[in-house]
């Protein structure tokens, strides 16, 4: 019985503490810089398209929401020709960030995508594609890659050595 | 023919009141959980929320009214308009203030008792006539919490006729001049207390809702506005009790010349309406037969020693 009367009691003096609601469009939460959210396509240091379309991305999709296509430029750097996210089928698992060797898919810390309609939901390109570098600063793919792809000539990437001139080469 | 339109007039508006009170505590009911569980509750529509109502009103209007085909029709839909009937019936010989009351019955006590026994019939017929098993259990958890609590809360009364002398409530007011009969009553007005929660299907003893356990009870199979006033039903008969507890033991409309004594009843009713919520925000729910074990083992036994007691000391001293 008095142990009754002391919950009531207890429960009543709630009235004068904080409220632990937060009163979400007026005051947000804080999300860490970590936080998956909404997916975006970065670009590298020099400003280009950082995909290069090796489709990792939707193999690793538990949902299957991405689709893309690949191509290449007349210099054979390899890009989407579309890249195509279901936002509204998408899990914020973050695998897809997981995958990317290039470091091109990256989550970002917003959730706040509400839409009247389905379809809209359905990200294009020209919607996913950021004009930064996102949390990869610096990197560029096709400076250490082995290939030239117009970004560098042969042996001026990084960690790379000049090419070995087979003329000069003596024992 | 002046008059009669007025008191037709008076007897309106009462009824609109309360319906328009009962609405409010949905608002209010809600509000006052939150912030006893650290929320803020609805505060969106309007100053401070309170135009949620008039959403949920809206929302319970126009959604579909719904008799499923399985049910026994016609007890199904009588079932709703029987609590309503029987508490606004009740409210009748609530005198408000010395000049608002509906009627001035010489047995308004027994009316009350007689009221809030048939309203168990709602419960009853309405998890009968859905045939569904989770609303028969509820029923059946009605009508053995009913006769349970139905006896305790008569005789809890009897102290307070004794010590008036009347089943008239206005009698009863008045005769609380000096001294409101909860302090002679004590053990009178806990057991009416507890006798009343149980009679407004409120927390510790809503035991026929038991909406963790039975989906919603009786009124699992009501929709629409038939489920509106089950749910209407409920704030009212809170409001009934708390106004009754009000008159019975705390003075009614007495108070001091401060404020009109519509006023006072009010903020005393008001009062009990709030302690019923702080209750359901408090303390979780009692198996049925525990209910009953308490009615019939403790409660009814005390009360019977109320009565005793409080007759012998009227007795005594009604002899000097």
């Amino acid at each position: 019985m008095f142990s009754n009367l002391r919950s009531i009691w207890i429960v009543f003096l709630h009235m004068f503490h904080k409220r632990e609601t937060v009163l979400y469009p007026e005051e947000k939460a804080h999300l860490p810089p970590r936080w998956r959210g909404r997916i975006v396509l970065t670009r590298d240091s020099e400003g280009e398209e950082r995909c290069v379309g090796c489709y990792l991305c939707a193999a690793a999709c538990p949902v299957d929401c991405i689709s893309l296509q690949a191509t290449e430029d007349e210099e054979g750097r390899r890009y989407p020709e579309f890249f195509r996210i279901n936002f509204s089928r998408c899990i914020f698992c973050g695998f897809c960030e997981e995958a990317c060797p290039t470091d091109a898919i990256q989550l970002i810390p917003d959730f706040e995508m509400g839409e009247y309609h389905r379809q809209n939901l359905v990200y294009e390109k020209e919607d996913l594609l950021i004009s930064g570098q996102g949390k990869v600063q610096g990197y560029n793919f096709y400076k250490v890659a082995g290939i030239d792809a117009g970004v560098k000539r042969k042996g001026e990437g990084a960690n790379e050595n000049k090419p070995v001139d087979i003329k000069k080469l003596m024992p | 023919m002046i008059e009669n339109l007025k008191y037709i007039i008076l007897v309106l508006a009462i009824m609109l009141a309360l319906v328009l009170i009962a609405a409010g505590l949905i608002w209010l009911e809600r509000r006052m959980l939150a912030l006893w569980q650290d929320r803020y509750g609805p505060n969106r529509v309007g100053p401070f929320g309170t135009f949620q109502v008039v959403a949920d009103m809206i929302k319970i209007f126009f959604k579909e009214d719904w008799i499923p085909r399985f049910a026994d029709k016609k007890v199904f839909v009588v079932a709703p308009a029987i609590v309503m009937i029987t508490i606004l019936m009740s409210f009748a010989i609530v005198p408000f203030s010395p000049s608002i009351g509906v009627v001035d019955l010489n047995i308004g006590l027994l009316f009350f008792l007689a009221m809030s026994s048939l309203g168990a019939y709602s419960v009853v017929l309405a998890g009968w006539a859905s045939n569904n098993k989770y609303s028969l259990l509820g029923a059946m958890r009605g009508s053995a919490q009913m006769i349970s609590y139905e006896v305790f809360m008569g005789l809890s009364l009897m102290g307070v006729v004794i010590l008036t002398g009347s089943f008239n409530m206005r009698d009863i007011v008045l005769a609380q001049k000096d001294t409101w009969f909860v302090i002679p009553q004590f053990v009178g007005f806990i057991i009416f207390f507890i006798a009343g929660i149980a009679e407004a299907h409120r927390l510790p003893f809503d035991i026929p809702e038991a909406e963790s356990e039975l989906v919603a009870g009786y009124h699992s199979e009501y929709s629409g506005m038939k489920f509106g006033m089950f749910f209407v039903g409920e704030y009212l008969g809170i409001t009934l009790i708390s106004a009754l507890i009000t008159t019975l033991f705390f003075g009614g409309w007495l108070g001091f010349r401060l404020l009109p004594p519509i006023v006072w009843f009010l903020a005393k009713m008001f009062g009990f309406i709030l302690v019923f919520i702080l209750l359901r925000a408090s303390l979780p729910r009692l198996r049925y037969d525990q209910l009953m074990s308490l009615g019939w083992k403790v409660l009814l036994p005390l009360s019977l020693l109320n009565i005793l007691v409080t007759g012998a000391f009227v007795l005594y001293f009604n002899k000097h």
